[in-house]
């Protein structure tokens, strides 16, 4: 039977049709525009940054490193309220998974059961922060008012947890884990503690890396509450001192002081290339080995709205 | 009757005694949801107030007359242009951005190779781990007066355009590196929709001889046009929250006429000037807007077509 399939198969592969052969080109090079387009300024900004800022000024379109240059990367490394930024940056992306873990992973398999008194109303108060909000200075009042402004409380806690989230991690439990489990477990005297931790947990180790993967990475792109719920310099995350550098032209001051204008002007240009590498490099390595999870967790979100 | 309900509560009562476990483990996303959306919720109220810091939400007094604040903001010239630069970008978004991720999934499916599928799809999402700040970064350096994008363009002898300053250039910016940003993301989810036809559809409009096109046109689109319509409509409940994070990032002096939007002035007047019951106000006004902009297209979506958030 699957022989004969392969063989339909194999003549509709070799009989295509004009039209087809057209549409199949057509859509190729529609494909490969889309992966030039995305991967080329990517690219792009790798070049520049180690090429010779006049080269790269001059607007000339590149495809590998012209003149070598690294002064950009010697002054980037060295720079150290960047490295404090980036120190920050890890310590609030690790905690703030923790703690988003900690808040959305049981909560979830709770609300996945059916046997939960008021489910529907409990998810209801969930899916409702989604759609509306006291907006963004009550959100700040509250914030002062907790004590928690100025300290990584104030990145952590307010995202700890996404309604968006808690629905992927509930559908996951409610297909992922059988319903016999549970009434069989029961029947052996296993508590709703004990069947969450030792049996649930273990059986989701797909749905805790989808959720640390989605939370880290809103957590090390975190800009605007920093700059809301941050004061203090030696506190900001790498995104708030990636846009004073880059954005507010705050680059040409990190030269050493006794460099000439000229030298001070020529690196400024290069080391916006340098800082956005540096602070991009960390998620765009990663990425590729856990963009399954990713997909697979907007796949799981999407079973149920 | 009435015994009949006390007896209905105690026994919903005893259901619930018995599962006190499961509430233990809603506890810290419960707290989250009181502390951090509900009570905020309950702040806007000073958005009716003349709220000051030390007298706290309640001990302030009520603005005379009550909409004193909302009446204020409507009558700015500034208020009037953040709405509809608010409106006008979120509405070219919805037109222009969403569709292309549902065309890039149609395409994408159509791709032969099933490893160059897997290629492009890991390629088309990369932008998306790349946070606001970088990407207006790359913007800045890209579409610069002495950037490769002007580079090209003066190499072919036109002038240089100055993308970053000139407010015509921002919504293109705006949307073009959103649809750069999200695409491949958002594809994710019709690409999942597109596998899980079965293959016997297409089996049998080939034997019909049907040609790829018209099997993309008349098997895989209405296939899929459920999980569009459900994207469609989450996308248009949040109409009025568009990416003010980016909108603010790309904010600068000559480009405010139209990079203006609500919640970026929320925040300056809010944060920077300190008004908070102004900010409030104007805050509230974008919530509840929204908040009936998602009620009318889940109305409309079910009656169109059976399909519906809640």
């Amino acid at each position: 039977m699957s022989k004969n399939k392969d063989v339909a198969v194999h003549k509709t592969k070799m009989k295509l049709s004009t039209g087809d052969k057209i549409f199949n080109t057509v859509n190729i090079l529609i494909m490969a525009f889309i992966c030039i387009v995305i991967v080329y300024p990517l690219y792009y900004v790798v070049i520049a940054s180690m090429t010779d800022p006049v080269i790269v000024n001059s607007g000339r379109v590149l495809f590998y490193p012209v003149k070598p240059y690294f002064e950009g990367y010697k002054t980037t490394l060295s720079y150290m309220p960047l490295w404090t930024s980036y120190k920050n940056t890890i310590v609030y992306t690790l905690v703030g998974t923790l703690v988003s873990l900690v808040a959305t992973i049981p909560a979830g398999y709770a609300l996945s059961r059916k046997d939960l008194v008021g489910r529907r109303g409990l998810i209801f108060v969930f899916t409702f922060t989604m759609f509306f909000s006291g907006g963004i200075i009550p959100l700040y009042l509250t914030i002062r008012n907790l004590g928690i402004y100025n300290s990584i409380w104030a990145m952590v806690l307010p995202v700890a947890v996404s309604a968006y989230n808690l629905i992927v991690c509930r559908s996951f439990f409610e297909s992922g884990i059988p319903d016999e489990l549970l009434e069989a477990s029961k029947v052996d005297g296993c508590s709703d503690f004990g069947f969450f931790f030792k049996i649930a947990i273990p059986l989701s180790s797909t749905i805790i890396a989808v959720m640390a993967l989605f939370y880290a990475t809103a957590m090390w792109n975190q800009f605007f509450n920093a700059l809301m719920y941050l004061q203090d310099d030696s506190r900001m995350p790498l995104q708030v001192v990636l846009r004073n550098l880059v954005l507010m032209n705050q680059a040409n001051q990190m030269g050493s002081s006794g460099d000439a204008m000229i030298t001070k002007q020529k690196l400024a240009e290069q080391l916006k290339y340098c800082i956005v590498v540096v602070s991009a490099a960390p998620l765009l390595m990663v990425y590729p080995f856990v963009q399954k999870y990713f997909a697979k967790g907007v796949t799981i979100g999407a079973v149920k709205g | 009757m009435k015994q009949k309900k006390s007896g209905m509560f105690k026994y919903y009562l005893k259901e619930a005694a018995k599962c006190w476990q499961l509430y233990v483990l809603l506890i810290p996303a419960l707290l989250w949801a009181i502390i951090f959306a509900y009570y905020p919720m309950y702040g806007v109220i000073i958005a009716f107030k003349d709220y000051k810091i030390r007298q706290g939400i309640l001990g302030s007094p009520w603005a005379s007359p009550l909409f004193k604040y909302f009446t204020e903001f409507f009558s700015t010239s500034i208020a009037v242009n953040a709405i509809k630069n608010t409106i006008v970008i979120s509405l070219e978004s919805l037109v222009i951005a969403f569709p292309i991720p549902v065309i890039f999934a149609l395409l994408l499916n159509q791709v032969r190779s099933k490893r160059a599928t897997k290629a492009i799809q890991t390629i088309s999402y990369a932008p998306y781990f790349m946070s606001n700040v970088v990407v207006v970064s790359l913007i800045s350096v890209f579409f610069s007066a002495n950037g490769v994008v002007n580079g090209i363009i003066t190499s072919t002898g036109n002038k240089e355009v100055l993308f970053t300053s000139v407010p015509e250039w921002f919504r293109t910016l705006f949307i073009g590196t959103n649809i750069w940003q999200t695409m491949g993301f958002n594809a994710v989810i019709f690409i999942a929709a597109l596998t899980a036809i079965s293959p016997d559809y297409y089996e049998a409009a080939t034997i019909d001889g049907a040609s790829r096109f018209q099997r993309v046109l008349y098997i895989d689109v209405p296939m899929i046009m459920p999980t569009v319509i459900l994207m469609l409509i989450l996308q248009v409940g949040n109409i009025m929250n568009v990416g003010y994070e980016k909108a603010y990032l790309m904010q600068n002096g000559s480009n405010t006429i139209v990079s203006e939007l609500i919640s970026t002035y929320v925040y300056k007047v809010g944060l920077q000037t300190a008004q908070y019951s102004f900010a409030t106000a104007v805050g509230l006004f974008n919530s509840v807007a929204n908040f009936i902009i998602l009620v009318i297209a889940n109305k409309v979506a079910k009656k169109v077509s059976d399909i519906s958030i809640f």
